[in-house]
C-alpha cells in the first residue's frame, strides 16, 4: 500500500524523482505487464483526450443551431453511397454530423460522470470516515441510511430525483440546471459504496499504532481522520471511483436514453442513441450505432482500467 | 477487508449488468423485429390491439378538443349527429331534424336507446348536456352558440332556439357527444373535467354513452380495454368483441410491436418507417391526406414576452416581426428531410381540400429578405423566445420544432425549445393554463370541415380567458376578420360567403396571423388481417375495423 501512498500526496510535498519511484513502483510494473490494461489506457486518454479536444478536433459545431442545417439530414457515413465528404459518419435528423455530435456528446458524458463520482466520492468518504472513526450511534445510523438506499437500484435513485428535480424547477428552468442534477442524481446513488468501503478500513486502520500516537500527541479527531486515516483507506476508493465513472457514464446514458437527461439540442451520447433509436427500422444505422460503439469502448477500457486496479492494489492476488 | 469483499465481487458484475441492460434497451427493436418470422399471425380471435404515440387521459368527452381523445371516445359516446365514412353529416341519435324556422330547429330524437349502463336516452340527456358543453372548464364551448335556447318539447323532440341565423348548426355535432344526466349525477360528473386537473377525480375516467363500444378498464397510459355493447341500437360494421388500446410513444417501439404482431394497429407509423411496413408481408401502411394544418402561433397579445430577452414591447406584434420568422422557416426542406415528401405545403389554416384560392400563396423562404425585415423592424441582432411543442401529437412535432429552431438561428433569433408530451403541453398553451406560451406549434382540424370554424376557433379576437377564438393561442386579433367572419356564419348565398372567406384569409395571410406549415399525412400501420376505414379527419373508429 506504501507506493499509494505516494501517489495521492500532492506534489509539493514529495521529494525529487517523482517519475523514477512511480516507474520502479509494483503498480507502475503491473501495468507494464499486462498489454490488455495498456491499451485500455491508450483508448481511454485518445476517447478523453478527443472529448477535451472536440472544439478543436470536430469538424463542425453541433450544438451551434444556426450552423446547422436540415437539407444536410440523415446523410450515410463516407463510404457509404450518397454519403457526403466532411461528414465522416454521416449526419443526423437535425443535420448534425454525428463525428462531431459524439466528440461533443463525449464531454458532456465524461463531465457528468467525472462530477458525479466526484461528488460521490466527497459524500461517501466523509460519511465513511466518520461512521468508522466516530462509530456508535453515528455509524449505525449512517450504515442503516446506507442500507435503505442500497436496496434501491442506482437507476431508479437517480429517476427519482431526477423527477423531483424537474417537478421543482419547471421545464425551462430544468434545461439550465439539467447537468447538475444529473450530477446529483448519479452522485447521490452512488455514495453508498464510498462510504462502507471507507468505514470498514477506518475500522482496522483506527487501531493500530500510528492513529494511537496521533490521539496521545492530542490531535482533533478531524484531523487524525482526514490527515492520517484517509490516505491509507484510499486505494480501494481510488478503485471503486475508476469503475464507478464507467458506471456513472452509463447511468447518465441510461437517463439520457429513457428521455429525462440531457436535452436533444445538446445531445450526449445516450441522447444520441436515442435519436438514432427512431431510425433503426429505416436502415439509418450510423445515427445510433456510433455514439453506441463509442460509449461500449468508454465504458469497456475505463472498467478495465478499474479492474486492473482492483487487482494491482489487493495484496492477496499479488 | 473480508466483510467488503462482497463489494469488490458485485461491482465487476453490477457494471456487466449495467452494461447488458444499456445493450438491451438498445438493442430492443433489432430484437423484436427477428422476432417476426418467429411468430407468425395467429389467430386473433375478434380482439383488436391498437397503439398510438399519445395517452388517453381523462374520458370526459368535454375535456379536450383533439381528435385522437374525441375519435376514442366516438367509439363510446355518440352526438345527435354523426358522419359517414365520406365526412357527410348523417342522423346520430337525433333521427331527424327540421328548421321551423331560421332562429327555431326542432330535434326529433331516437327511441328506444340507451346508455351503457342502461339508462334510457331522452330529451334531458340533451338539454343536460347542451348546458355541460358550455360551462366552465369544456372545451369544446364552439360545439353551440353559446347564446342558444334549448328546450324539451317531450321526451323525444327537443327544440334549439337561436339568437342568429345559424345554416350550418349543427356541423361540428358528430363530435358533441351526449351524456347521460342521470349518471352524471350519481357519480359526480356533472362539473367538466379541466384538461388542467391533474386529479380529477374517478369519474374522469369512466364512460357512459350509448356508441356500439363500451369502456370496461381505463388506466390512463397504461391500457384502456374496449368491449361491443351488445345492447347497442344500431347494426354495428364490425366482427370485434374487444379493442385493448395501449399509448407507446416511443417510435420504434410501436413500429416493432406492429411488425412483430404484438399489436394489430399503430398510429402513426413513423414517416421514415413507411416504407418498412409495407414491405413486410404481414404488415400494410394506410396513408392518405389528413385535413389537419400544423402551424405556428405568436402570442401577440401579451405586452411583454416572459421567455423573451426583450423588455418592456413585445416583438410578435409587428407584422413584419411575424413575417420575418415566416420567410426564415424553410418549409421545403422541413416536407423533404423531416417529413420525407409525405406532407403538403399550405398557405392558409385550412387544407387545400377544403378550401384554396390560387391567390393565396405562402410568403417565399427567402432568409435574406427575412433577416432584413428583422433589422428595419430594430432586431439586427434577433432575440430571444420561448416555443412550445408537444412530442407525441402530430407527425414529427418535435423534429420540426427543432429544425425551425435551427432556422430561425440563422436569422439571429434564438429559441428556447420546450418539447413535451401533449397531456403537459396542452394543459399549458390551451385556455385552461391561461394560454401561457409566446410561440408555440399547433395542428387543427375543423371539425365542420369549413372555413368558418377555422376563423372563430384560431383567429378571432379573443379575451383572456379564451371567449371570442378559443384556439386562438397567440391572441391575433384583426376586427376585420372577426366582422367577415359573423358575416360568413349567417350567409346563405355559396358565391358571396367564399367572397368573403377569400377576404378574411387574405387578410390572415398579409398579417402573417399565424405560419401555416404543411397539411401531414395520415399514417397508420396495421397487420394485414385487419380491415379498417380510414377517414380524413384522422379519428380512430372501431366500428368500422373487423379481424379477418
Amino acid at each position: 500500500m506504501s507506493e499509494l501512498t505516494e501517489m495521492v500526496e500532492t506534489p509539493a510535498d514529495v521529494p525529487p524523482g517523482l517519475a523514477r519511484r512511480v516507474i520502479d513502483s509494483d503498480l507502475f510494473y503491473s501495468f507494464r505487464r499486462s498489454p490488455l490494461t495498456m491499451v485500455a489506457a491508450l483508448v481511454t486518454v485518445i476517447l478523453v483526450l478527443a472529448a477535451l479536444l472536440a472544439p478543436w478536433i470536430a469538424p463542425h459545431d453541433p450544438f451551434d443551431p444556426a450552423k446547422i442545417s436540415i437539407m444536410d439530414s440523415l446523410y450515410p457515413p463516407v463510404w457509404s453511397d450518397g454519403g457526403q465528404s466532411g461528414f465522416l459518419l454521416g449526419t443526423d435528423n437535425q443535420g448534425r454530423d454525428v463525428f462531431s455530435t459524439i466528440l461533443y456528446g463525449m464531454r458532456i458524458s465524461l463531465a457528468v460522470g467525472f462530477a458525479s463520482v466526484v461528488l460521490a466520492l466527497f459524500i461517501g468518504v466523509t460519511l465513511g470516515l466518520i461512521a468508522g472513526y466516530v462509530g456508535g450511534a453515528v455509524d449505525s445510523i449512517i450504515m442503516r441510511v446506507a442500507d435503505v438506499q442500497l436496496t434501491f437500484p442506482a437507476i431508479l435513485t437517480a429517476l427519482i430525483i431526477d423527477g423531483v428535480a424537474r417537478g421543482i424547477a419547471g421545464p425551462r428552468a430544468y434545461e439550465d440546471i439539467v447537468f447538475w442534477v444529473l450530477v446529483l442524481s448519479i452522485g447521490l446513488s452512488f455514495w453508498v459504496q464510498y462510504a462502507r468501503t471507507v468505514r470498514g478500513s477506518v475500522l482496522v486502520e483506527a487501531n493500530k499504532e500510528y492513529v494511537l500516537a496521533a490521539r496521545l500527541i492530542g490531535l482533533r479527531p478531524a484531523t487524525i481522520m482526514f490527515r492520517h486515516v484517509l490516505p491509507n483507506v484510499l486505494g480501494p476508493v481510488l478503485v471503486i471511483a475508476t469503475i464507478n465513472l464507467a458506471l456513472a457514464i452509463i447511468t447518465e446514458a441510461t437517463l439520457s436514453f429513457l428521455g429525462v437527461g440531457i436535452p436533444p439540442t445538446q445531445p450526449s451520447l445516450g441522447t444520441l442513441i436515442r435519436i438514432g433509436d427512431d431510425f433503426l427500422f429505416s436502415g439509418e444505422w450510423w445515427i445510433t450505432i456510433f455514439p453506441g460503439a463509442t460509449l461500449a469502448l468508454l465504458a469497456l477500457a475505463v472498467n478495465l482500467l478499474g479492474d486492473w486496479l482492483r487487482d494491482a492494489l489487493n495484496p492477496k492476488l499479488r | 477487508m473480508r466483510k467488503e469483499g462482497r463489494f469488490w465481487e458485485r461491482l465487476p458484475r453490477a457494471v456487466a449488468g449495467a452494461l447488458c441492460a444499456l445493450s438491451l434497451s438498445v438493442g430492443v427493436p433489432v430484437t423484436a423485429g427477428t422476432m417476426l418470422t418467429a411468430s407468425p399471425a395467429m389467430a386473433q380471435g375478434k380482439t383488436l390491439r391498437f397503439a398510438f404515440q399519445g395517452t388517453l387521459n381523462a374520458l370526459d368527452p368535454y375535456s379536450l378538443n383533439e381528435t385522437f381523445t374525441l375519435g376514442m371516445l366516438g367509439n363510446v359516446y355518440e352526438g345527435l349527429t354523426r358522419r359517414d365514412k365520406d365526412l357527410n353529416v348523417i342522423p346520430g341519435l337525433a333521427e331527424s331534424w327540421e328548421m321551423l324556422d331560421p332562429l327555431h330547429w326542432r330535434f326529433h330524437l331516437r327511441k328506444g336507446v340507451k346508455f351503457a349502463n342502461g339508462d334510457p336516452f331522452t330529451a334531458d340527456d340533451v338539454i343536460f348536456s347542451a348546458d355541460r358543453v358550455r360551462s366552465d372548464g369544456s372545451d369544446l364551448k364552439t360545439r353551440i352558440p353559446a347564446d342558444s335556447e334549448w328546450k324539451k318539447v317531450d321526451d323525444n323532440t327537443v327544440d334549439v332556439i337561436l339568437k342568429s341565423p345559424n345554416p350550418i348548426l349543427f356541423a361540428e355535432w358528430d363530435t358533441f357527444y351526449i351524456m347521460d344526466k342521470e349518471w352524471c349525477e350519481k357519480v359526480g360528473a356533472v362539473k367538466v373535467v379541466s384538461a388542467k386537473d391533474t386529479n380529477p377525480g374517478p369519474s374522469a375516467y369512466e364512460a357512459n354513452g350509448t356508441g356500439p363500444f363500451e369502456i370496461v378498464s381505463h388506466q390512463p397510459g397504461v391500457k384502456t380495454v374496449f368491449k361491443r355493447n351488445p345492447d347497442y341500437w344500431g347494426k354495428i360494421e364490425s366482427n370485434l368483441d374487444e379493442v385493448d388500446f395501449t399509448p407507446i410513444a416511443s417510435d420504434s417501439t410501436r413500429v416493432a410491436a406492429l411488425l412483430s404482431g404484438d399489436v394489430d394497429l399503430i398510429e402513426p407509423v413513423p414517416v421514415q418507417d413507411i416504407k418498412r411496413v409495407r414491405d413486410d408481408p404481414n404488415t400494410d401502411a394506410l396513408t392518405g391526406p389528413e385535413l389537419r394544418v400544423v402551424f405556428l402561433n405568436f402570442n401577440q397579445m401579451r405586452d411583454e414576452l416572459p421567455t423573451s430577452n426583450i423588455k418592456g414591447k413585445n416583438p410578435f406584434k409587428d407584422p413584419n416581426v411575424r413575417k420575418a420568422f415566416y420567410q426564415a422557416i424553410d418549409i421545403e426542406a422541413i416536407d423533404k428531410r423531416i417529413m420525407r415528401g409525405l406532407a403538403t405545403p399550405v398557405p392558409l389554416l385550412i387544407a387545400p381540400q377544403l378550401y384554396s384560392a390560387p391567390d393565396l400563396k405562402r410568403w417565399p423562404y427567402d432568409p435574406a429578405a427575412a433577416k432584413k425585415l428583422l433589422t428595419d423592424a430594430g432586431y439586427p441582432d434577433g432575440f430571444t423566445v420561448g416555443m412550445d411543442c408537444p412530442n407525441d401529437r402530430y407527425v414529427n412535432d418535435a423534429q420540426i420544432c427543432q429544425a425551425v429552431v435551427s432556422m430561425l438561428a440563422k436569422i439571429g433569433v434564438t429559441i428556447n425549445l420546450n418539447a413535451q408530451p401533449k397531456a403537459k403541453f396542452f394543459a399549458k398553451v390551451l385556455a385552461p393554463g391561461g394560454y401561457d406560451t409566446d410561440f408555440s406549434m399547433l395542428g387543427w382540424t375543423p371539425s365542420s370541415f369549413d372555413s368558418w370554424n377555422v376563423f372563430t376557433s384560431l383567429a378571432t379576437c379573443r379575451d383572456a380567458s379564451g371567449k371570442g377564438g378559443p384556439f386562438n393561442l397567440g391572441g391575433y386579433c384583426n376586427k376585420k376578420v372577426d366582422e367577415l367572419a359573423a358575416k360568413i356564419l349567417v350567409e346563405t348565398d355559396k358565391a358571396k360567403r367564399d367572397d368573403m372567406i377569400h377576404q378574411a384569409y387574405r387578410i390572415l395571410l398579409d398579417d402573417t396571423s399565424h405560419i401555416p406549415l404543411h397539411q401531414q399525412s395520415l399514417s397508420w400501420g396495421k397487420r394485414k388481417n385487419v380491415e379498417i376505414t380510414q377517414r380524413s379527419d384522422d379519428q380512430v373508429l372501431f366500428y368500422w375495423a373487423s379481424i379477418k
